[in-house]
């Protein structure tokens, strides 16, 4: 059993994660910049690890031990930036770069072994950079993105999980679709919602929410409609107006987001989507099991979103996502602060967000001694 | 001759006074200077209840011959009837729509006539099974009608079935069943639960459609029917008697209307209209008995030992011919049974909701039908004003659990999850979500295929409580599920006792407080 298995969070208390000092990490080369992370958010993804529910999937592209967190606002002798934190080819110094990165798909990057650097696939998962949940660490001039000195830590931390939620909005072939469905109102979920109401543009915005705060943040952030996850079938259905098949909605929505990547979401997006149409990945789904024969029936089309780069716009994603964040305030979704040194009270909050009226719980380094 | 009902001040002799509270009960102490409206005892039921139908069917009322002399060969005869929504519970064999049509169709036989058709007028209800239709009508009219299909469900979907007869002086359409319209004869038969049923409304709500319906089932309908338990002062009835009257111009109507009396529980139940005072120790032990067992058994067996149960309801009278003579004598036969009078209104009115309404017979009494059954029904079973004064507190009990059924209310699910999420407010609710619910596609095709009730029923059902709603200034459940009292706007209490410390913060300190002793039913006769 693992340490999360029974209780999110748990892991914060029994399994690997301890607060430590440290030397602080090398400048691995030319390029590097020495950082002082000033917030540092709990991702889903860092839970996740913590609790040892991560897929095995990881073990080559992790390198122990890491500092986590990759959500961060820092100083840096470039002033104030927000970290990409994708460990692509060219912070490891591979040159010439794979023809993802080459192409500005620095998210795709399969050299994530490679190069200058241990393993690791993004800061906050590799031994030699730190992470984001320290008073230092190191990251690439490649990876730093000025901060304006209007915008808030506050909203700058909310950056990295708003370029997800941009790039996931991009990923579907769809322009204006009549209804989407967004499956989730974690901080994945709301931000998508609002990236979707800005670049998709649809017609009726539907989303699941499981608690009070996260669905009045929904339809706050751009969803017309919000039901709890177990009403999503019966809603997507009467919005559509289409029959019921069994327990599947017959015709459905043009795209699903599905932002918890659970098997109850996945089946219920395979389930609720239209016959020919798409369904996003948005959450990070791991080992599950689904009864796939609805995909191969209708003709789903399944499609992944992790993190960014270029999109088809030629824009880069984490200008894209400065745009969202202040256009949509999602600063608004830092709901607490936490010193590092009440990680283990952090990580608990962080993983009963939902249930305590919480989005996005973050570390504050502002006022750690060792900056 | 029964004893009338009475309304007692509770003092400190006074024992617990019984809640009916779904699939139980529960005995509740009172406050003394409470007031507890009983019903009347069951009135004499007809000592020949088939001999009293032919004497009705040969005397009609109004401006109506004998039936026999309405009938001959080669014409088209229409049986239409009430659906299965009354009486409630459903009553012992054989009820009273089997006894009258049976007559009747001796009568037809009599005189010749072959194209005879039986329809059951639920309009937007669910169809019934056929142990539904069986129960009600008998084996052999069943046998011999149904397997010939002659023994129909009104379908206000089948649109090649239905006729618009034209529109009132007032715009409403009368859109009405074809066959039923093309005959040469329309015989309703009724089953007189409360006043709200029989004359005009058994065929205007019976056998039309949706569009028929809006014109009277809506928000302001509602609001301006006080009550709608009293047809003079119903907007509702308004509405039903315009058109009901186009349609007798276009139509000839027999109409047949029988009253029952309140023996509404079978003997192990009869603790429930007695007196908690009079009490034998029979009934006390029959009342620990049922309600220790139903404690041990889970919801879903109690409520199918409730819906097992038959009432012992019997005929108080019946008259027949023109319709709205015949309803005439129908209300006053309804009324020797049910007024009750009482002085004055309550700052808080309590009722006990049981485990039945009219829309879910061998079904759940999910918390929308809840909310009507309360709401709707026991708040109005007045007539002159409501028991409650405006801005009082209406408190109820019942499990009001979060369940539905899937097959019966597929619609009430989908209102319940996402209008009532958005909104409470009736006219709100009406404007954006009513026509999107009754024109679904899927909502049709499950009350004309399965036993759906229709998709727009679920709005009926907020709309049957708007006038409490607007009168009302608080509504609290006590022993109901926290999340889906909240969902309706009401609040949850644990007890009686915190039920009425809430109220205060509504009503003030020591409040007058009147207890509906329902059902058996009743209706406040308040002045």
């Amino acid at each position: 059993m693992v340490a999360g298995g029974l209780v999110p969070g748990l892991g914060a208390r029994v399994g690997p994660l301890r607060l430590a000092d440290i030397d602080e990490p090398d400048l691995p080369g030319p390029g590097w910049h020495r950082i002082r992370p000033r917030l540092a958010g709990i991702c889903g993804s860092d839970l996740t690890t913590i609790d040892g529910k991560s897929s095995r999937y990881f073990e080559p592209i992790v390198s122990f031990p890491f500092v986590p967190g990759h959500e961060i606002v820092a100083d840096s002798d470039l002033g104030r930036v927000v970290v990409e934190p994708v460990l692509n080819c060219i912070p490891r110094g591979i040159d010439p770069s794979c023809s993802f990165c080459a192409a500005g798909l620095t998210g795709s990057c399969q050299n994530l072994a490679l190069g200058q650097l241990e393993p690791g696939l993004q800061i906050g998962s590799c031994a030699d950079t730190g992470g984001g949940w320290s008073t230092a660490m190191v990251a690439h001039e490649s990876q730093l993105h000025a901060v304006p000195d209007d915008m808030s830590d506050e909203a700058a931390v909310m950056v990295e999980p708003a370029a997800c939620a941009v790039h996931a909005a991009r990923r579907p072939e769809a322009d204006q679709p009549s209804t989407v469905v967004v499956l989730g109102a974690g901080t994945v979920g709301l931000c998508t919602i609002a990236a979707i109401r800005r670049h998709l543009r649809p017609g009726t915005l539907l989303a699941s929410a499981k608690h009070p705060e996260q669905r009045k943040l929904a339809l706050q952030l751009g969803a017309d409609v919000v039901v709890e996850p177990d009403g999503i079938r019966r809603a997507v259905r009467r919005l559509s107006r289409s029959p019921m098949v069994g327990t599947g909605v017959g015709e459905g929505a043009e795209v699903v987001f599905d932002c918890v990547g659970s098997e109850t979401s996945i089946d219920d997006a395979l389930n609720i989507v239209r016959p020919r149409e798409q369904v996003v990945l948005v959450g990070m789904a791991g080992r599950t099991s689904v009864d796939m024969t609805v995909l191969w029936h209708k003709e789903i089309r399944l499609v992944g979103a992790y993190t960014y780069g270029v999109e088809t716009t030629g824009d880069r994603t984490f200008d894209m996502a400065f745009d969202l964040v202040r256009d949509a305030d999602l600063s608004r979704l830092v709901s607490a602060t936490y010193t590092l040194d009440r990680y283990r009270e952090a990580i608990d909050h962080a993983a009963n967000a939902g249930a305590r009226g919480a989005v996005k719980v973050v570390f504050d380094l502002r006022g750690e001694r060792y900056r | 001759m029964s004893r009338p009902g009475f309304v007692l001040e509770v003092d400190r002799s006074t024992p617990p006074i019984l809640f009916h509270q779904g699939e139980g009960f529960r005995l509740e102490k009172l406050p003394a200077g409470s007031r507890v409206v009983y019903p009347a005892e069951p009135v004499a039921p007809l000592a020949d209840p088939d001999g009293a139908i032919r004497q009705a069917l040969l005397h009609p009322v109004g401006d109506s011959q004998p039936l026999p002399s309405l009938l001959h060969a080669g014409m088209r005869l229409t049986i239409a009837m009430d659906n299965q929504a009354v009486p409630l519970p459903p009553m012992a064999r054989p009820d009273n729509r089997q006894r009258v049509v049976e007559i009747v169709l001796d009568m037809a036989a009599a005189a010749g006539v072959d194209d005879v058709e039986l329809i059951i007028a639920h309009g937007l209800h669910r169809r019934q099974t056929e142990a539904e239709l069986r129960h009600m009508l008998g084996d052999r009219i069943y046998d011999a009608f149904a397997p010939h299909g002659m023994l129909t469900q009104h379908d206000a979907e089948d649109h090649d079935n239905l006729i618009l007869v034209g529109r009132t002086d007032q715009g409403e359409h009368v859109e009405i069943n074809k066959r039923a319209v093309t005959s040469d004869l329309l015989i309703y038969v009724n089953v007189n639960l409360v006043a709200m049923d029989g004359g005009h409304k058994s065929t205007m709500t019976g056998l039309t459609s949706y569009r028929g319906l809006k014109h009277h089932h809506n928000v302001t309908g509602m609001q301006h029917s006080r009550s709608f338990m009293d047809p003079p002062n119903s907007e509702l009835h308004n509405s039903v008697w315009r058109q009901g009257r186009l349609l007798a111009s276009a139509v000839k109507i027999f109409q047949i209307e029988t009253t029952i009396n309140t023996d509404t529980f079978p003997s192990q139940f009869s603790f429930l209209q007695k007196r908690e005072w009079e009490w034998s120790p029979r009934d006390r032990a029959s009342y620990l008995a049922v309600s220790k067992s139903l404690e041990r058994v889970p919801p879903r067996m109690a409520r199918s030992i409730f819906h097992g149960m038959k009432s012992p309801q019997k005929m108080t009278s019946v008259q027949a011919g023109e319709v709205e003579a015949v309803h005439q004598l129908t209300l006053e036969n309804v009324h020797r049974q049910h007024l009750v009078p009482v002085h004055g209104q309550a700052d808080v009115l309590t009722m006990g909701l049981p485990y039945v309404g009219p829309y879910n017979v061998n079904s759940i009494l999910n918390p929308l039908l809840v909310m009507c059954l309360g709401l709707g029904y026991f708040f109005n079973l007045y007539r002159g004003k409501p028991l409650v004064r405006e801005g009082g507190v209406v408190i109820m009990s019942h499990p009001t659990r979060w369940e539905f059924h899937p097959v019966h209310h597929p619609s009430y699910i989908d209102f319940f999850e996402q209008v009532l999420a958005e909104t409470t407010d009736p006219l709100e609710i009406e404007k954006k979500f009513e026509e999107d619910f009754a024109t679904d596609p899927w909502y049709i095709h499950l009350y004309r295929n399965s036993y759906a009730y229709h998709g727009v029923h679920a709005f009926y059902m907020w709309y049957w409580g708007a006038h409490a709603l607007q009168h009302v200034g608080q509504v609290i459940i006590v022993g109901g599920e926290p999340r889906a009292v909240r969902r309706m706007g009401f609040k949850p209490a644990s007890t009686l006792r915190d039920a009425l410390e809430m109220a205060e913060d509504v009503v003030g300190r020591d409040p007058s407080i009147t207890h509906m002793h329902n059902p058996p039913i009743f209706i406040s006769d308040v002045t």
